[in-house]
């Protein structure tokens, strides 16, 4: 019998789940290897199917989202326990990601903005709860926690695959990795190593050219004039996260004129891909006075979403206080 | 992972520490709950810097075999060296021991002895952790070439110049203006023995003139310095002087058939003239004349000028060159000593004195002229008129000093000099002199016997700030035509008007204008008002945080002419000192660059305030220089790839070192917040 394979998602946007079938027909190597145990995206199965599994029954699962609602934990500790594997799978499951900016806000405010504010279809205070009873007996909804948690936050995890998503050649590569190791035709990596990425940062595959940085503005891309298609973008004035992103993407961003947004994280060994880049980013912007700087940093409307868009849920911050309270 | 055994020593420091922290409780604390955590024994001691405190160490790590040491006691700035040596000395690489600062951070700064005690055994924590995380460290070698660059040719720079040639070793004298001598070149007499300052510099300048092991570059300014102690390389700007000093006599006849005459603003203060092709002063080293492009005729009001320097030059080869240019010289030194000394205040800038409005209002430095027997006057006290001797003189101190409008600190040498310059007009003229002072300080070697003499040679003291210096008589019995000094006399309680002929204001010395930029091209701090800042106020008076460049005389802060021979002579011994030790073992605290993590983003490169970091092209990574990197850790923390680590200071240390430091806070996290 074949080795059993899962993906599953959490709080996500489900773009894993298309990147993983966006490496077209090397898919098939996939379902050739493995034997799908359980992946909603793809086939029908319950969560009862996984429960009556053996513990362990799973050889690996690739877990994508962070973890936000009590489903989602209950998954995560679920997967785990049923797979020898667990990979942490793109950008959500290891460090938040888009979802994770959330914390900067109480699970109050954001329920006040989701069903008091604009467009809200519920007119006057509503909102969801975990249990009601019906005449068809009791329905239950999973409870929104109070902050968004990554998955090795919740659940040991053995790999970590960044990106969002992560790219189609890199997942490729990862599958045949994991089938070499299933096959037993390939040694398994070290736990914790992450897979599908460089060693280094996104400059390292960015062919802009680059000399000394000094930044003397900041601007977003329409409010400049056409950007040179040769020269690094933050010295043009980009905010461009590449220097502090790891690697592994081959730069397809910059490489057509998008700055680096941050996708694939931190470098190696970087705790905080948000801390770091700031201090990078002032380390190099040359002002003449105070008010200089000011106008500088008014060229970042939003500092915190751009550098910690991906990686507030598992940076040194983590989450507003008022949050971070509440979880405790 | 090899067991590791830490060993932690907790000093009392007499009462200093064990006044306010339990530090027996500290020492239990770490025996007992940082048992788990590594640490095998701990102890207190009364003087841990005591050579019984280090045997202590010593011993213990040949006899229970420490391989990791952590004191707390006082700031490492103070004893890192101390119980680093005590490791070495057991066999310890001395990089496997740190401080914890429980003295300056923890026992001077709280009152509360259990909140003291809690946060002393919380540092005590977080250093166990990171000692655990320290790698074993080398030091750095380096060879140390002989030769050594001293910047300016005042007095400090002179005599460091002269000590480090005197032991035989070759030195480049630096000077930015065409003669030796500085400041002191144009005062009169110096406090308090009233020495001629001409008779006992000339003598020194000249010394230093025609030294065979001191190549004198005058005219010249430092345009950038690379490299690191024992190996610079200095980029000077040798300035035109239009006159071959390799073929001129300096016979003079060029300066006496000049016919453009020009006001001496610097070495006459403004009081005096000079010629287009000018002496600096009589004395001056090198002997020989400098022109002024700004104002001889050659090169200004075209027609080709009138050459009567040229036509009267005796050489042959003609001495007078108006075709020289500036010219680059590169220099290789080992050591750097910087005495570039300080600026005098603008006067001006207390319109209330009236300094360059009202005519009889001089400066202390104008008068120094007028009373030397070389200047302008002959060494005559007169006023502005030329000729009137003044019948009444007040002399003001603290100009620009000690006061929160233009600086804060006091000069040190303008109450001896008010001193000096009233004795001496009291001496020439016999006039009245008034002497308003705030404070008299007058605290060096015989100092304040003179301060006794000038009081009894009759010149009066008054004891306040004056308020206004003005022309324009308001009482009955006020004529026109002489200046009013209104002060409050705070000895007698009362409100003055003192009319006098003649005022002269003591004016502030302040750092050098351009002492941030000098600062900046020999990679040295200055303080924010300006004064390059020394390694230790107390204890290394004249090195900076630049290993290789040393300080001497006022550009370190304001001091008087003893002050600043005794530190160009301290600075040339710390050179002289590298210089016999030949190689020099430096600090391993040293940024690198991971390579296979750098990407290349450049984002380092410009950051280095000591230029360590070199782009490697052909690799496409940057690099560090070893020898040159301080250990600052700019870059290591603007790395956005974190490829850049300090040794001794890894990420690793630093994470450990704050986990372990709030271990305990987070047990009782209601408390802490």
């Amino acid at each position: 019998m074949k080795p059993r394979f899962a993906m599953y998602w959490a709080a996500s946007c489900g773009g894993c789940e298309i990147a993983v079938l966006n490496i077209d027909e090397r898919v098939l190597a996939l379902d050739a290897a493995f034997d799908i145990a359980f992946w909603p995206a793809a086939m029908d199965a319950k969560y009862r199917d996984v429960e009556a599994l053996e513990d362990g029954a799973i050889w690996v699962t690739l877990f994508n989202g962070g973890i936000r609602t009590d489903e989602n934990e209950h998954m995560a500790h679920l997967l785990r326990r049923k797979s020898r594997l667990l990979v942490a799978f793109g950008s959500c499951a290891n460090e938040g990601c888009i979802p994770g900016l959330a914390n900067l806000s109480t699970r109050a405010d954001l329920l006040r903005a989701a069903y008091d504010g604009p467009g809200s279809e519920h007119p006057g205070p509503a909102r969801p709860q975990t249990a009601w009873d019906a005449a068809e007996g009791t329905l239950t909804l999973p409870a929104l926690q109070p902050v968004l948690r990554t998955l090795d936050q919740v659940v040991e995890v053995d790999y970590h695959v960044p990106g969002c998503p992560p790219e189609s050649h890199q997942i490729a590569a990862v599958l045949d990795l994991l089938i070499a190791v299933a096959r037993g035709e390939s040694e398994a990596p070290p736990k914790g190593a992450v897979l599908g990425a460089g060693a280094s940062t996104v400059c390292d595959e960015c062919p802009r050219s680059r000399d000394v940085k000094r930044i003397r503005a900041l601007a977003r891309i329409q409010q400049l004039p056409p950007l040179d298609a040769n020269l690094c973008l933050l010295e043009q004035g980009l905010m461009c996260a590449g220097p502090a992103t790891r690697g592994g993407c081959d730069a397809r961003c910059p490489r057509v004129g998008a700055p680096c947004i941050g996708c694939y994280g931190a470098a190696p060994d970087v705790l905080d891909q948000g801390a770091r880049l700031m201090s990078a980013i002032a380390s190099v912007v040359d002002a003449d006075d105070a008010e200089h700087i000011d106008r500088v940093l008014d060229g970042l409307p939003d500092p915190a979403g751009t550098f910690y868009r991906f990686g507030l849920a598992r940076s040194l911050l983590r989450a507003h206080r008022a949050a971070l309270a509440a979880e405790e | 992972m090899v067991q590791e055994k830490v060993g932690v020593y907790v000093c009392h420091c007499g009462s200093n520490i064990a006044g306010v922290v339990d530090v027996g409780d500290v020492a239990r604390f770490a025996a007992e709950e940082l048992k788990d955590r590594g640490v095998a024994l701990a102890r207190d001691y009364t003087f841990m810097c005591s050579v019984s405190g280090q045997d202590m160490i010593e011993r213990d790590i040949r006899e229970l075999g420490l391989t990791r040491v952590v004191v707390a006691a006082c700031s490492p700035h103070l004893h890192e060296a101390t119980f680093r040596g005590a490791c070495a000395r057991a066999g310890l690489n001395p990089y496997l021991s740190e401080m914890a600062s429980i003295r300056e951070h923890v026992a001077w700064v709280h009152r509360d002895p259990q909140a003291a005690t809690a946060k002393a055994k919380a540092i005590v924590a977080g250093t166990v952790a990171r000692v655990l995380r320290n790698e074993p460290l080398q030091a750095i070698e380096v060879p140390i070439d002989a030769r050594t660059l001293v910047v300016g040719g005042g007095i400090a720079g002179i005599q460091a110049a002269l000590e480090v040639a005197e032991a035989g070793y070759d030195v480049h004298l630096i000077e930015r203006e065409p003669s030796l001598g500085g400041h002191m070149a144009q005062f009169d007499k110096t406090f308090p023995t009233l020495d001629c300052a001409a008779c006992i510099l000339t003598p020194k300048m000249a010394a230093a003139g025609a030294h065979p092991k001191i190549h004198l570059h005058t005219w010249s300014e430092v345009e950038k310095v690379e490299g690191q102690v024992g190996d610079y390389t200095v980029h000077v700007r040798r300035k035109p002087r239009y006159v071959d000093a390799d073929v001129c006599t300096g016979c003079g006849i060029c300066v006496e058939k000049c016919p453009v005459v020009v006001v001496d603003d610097t070495f006459e203060a403004g009081i005096g003239y000079r010629k287009a092709i000018y002496w600096p002063f009589a004395q001056a080293v090198p002997n020989l004349p400098v022109l002024d492009p700004a104002t001889c005729t050659y090169f200004v009001g075209g027609k080709g000028g009138c050459r009567a320097c040229e036509k009267f030059c005796p050489t042959v080869p003609n001495s007078i060159r108006f075709d020289q240019h500036e010219e680059p010289l590169t220099l290789r030194v080992g050591n750097i000593i910087l005495a570039t000394g300080f600026d005098l205040f603008d006067a001006r800038r207390v319109a209330q004195y009236g300094y360059g409005r009202l005519a009889n209002v001089f400066t202390s430095l104008e008068l120094e002229r007028m009373c030397s027997a070389a200047g302008p006057t002959g060494g005559k006290v007169v006023l502005r008129d030329g000729h009137t001797t003044p019948r009444s003189v007040g002399i003001v101190h603290c100009v620009g000093s000690r006061d929160r409008n233009y600086n804060r600190h006091c000069s040190a040498i303008c109450c001896m000099q008010s001193l000096k310059t009233a004795h001496l007009i009291k001496e020439r003229t016999g006039a009245e002199v008034y002497d308003f002072y705030i404070d008299m300080r007058s605290p060096g070697k015989e100092y304040d016997e003179f301060y006794q003499r000038v009081l009894d040679d009759g010149v009066h003291f008054i004891r306040g700030k004056v308020a206004e210096i003005s022309d324009v008589p308001l009482d009955p019995g006020e004529e026109d035509g002489r200046l009013y000094v209104q002060v409050e006399d705070t000895l007698a309680g009362l409100r003055r008007r003192i009319p006098v002929d003649m005022v002269v204001l003591s004016a502030a010395l302040e750092p050098r204008r351009d002492s941030a930029e000098v600062g900046r091209i020999f990679g040295i701090a200055c303080s924010t008002r300006g004064w390059f800042i020394e390694k230790h106020a107390k204890l290394d008076p004249v090195a900076t945080m630049t290993e290789g460049v040393f300080v001497a005389g006022c550009a370190q802060g304001p001091k008087d002419i003893p002050a600043s021979v005794a530190q160009g002579a301290a600075a040339a011994a710390r050179v002289l000192n590298h210089i016999r030790q030949g190689v020099l073992s430096l600090e391993p605290v040293r940024a690198g660059v991971l390579a296979e993590r750098c990407s290349g983003c450049r984002l380092c490169n410009g950051l280095c305030p000591f230029n360590a970091i070199r782009f490697d092209a052909e690799h496409g990574v940057s690099e560090i220089n070893a020898a040159l990197c301080q250990g600052c850790g700019t870059c290591v923390a603007a790395c956005p790839a974190g490829a850049i680590q300090g040794s001794g200071f890894s990420d690793a240390q630093l994470y450990a070192q704050i986990d372990g430091l709030l271990a305990d806070l987070r047990r009782q996290p209601a408390e802490a917040t």
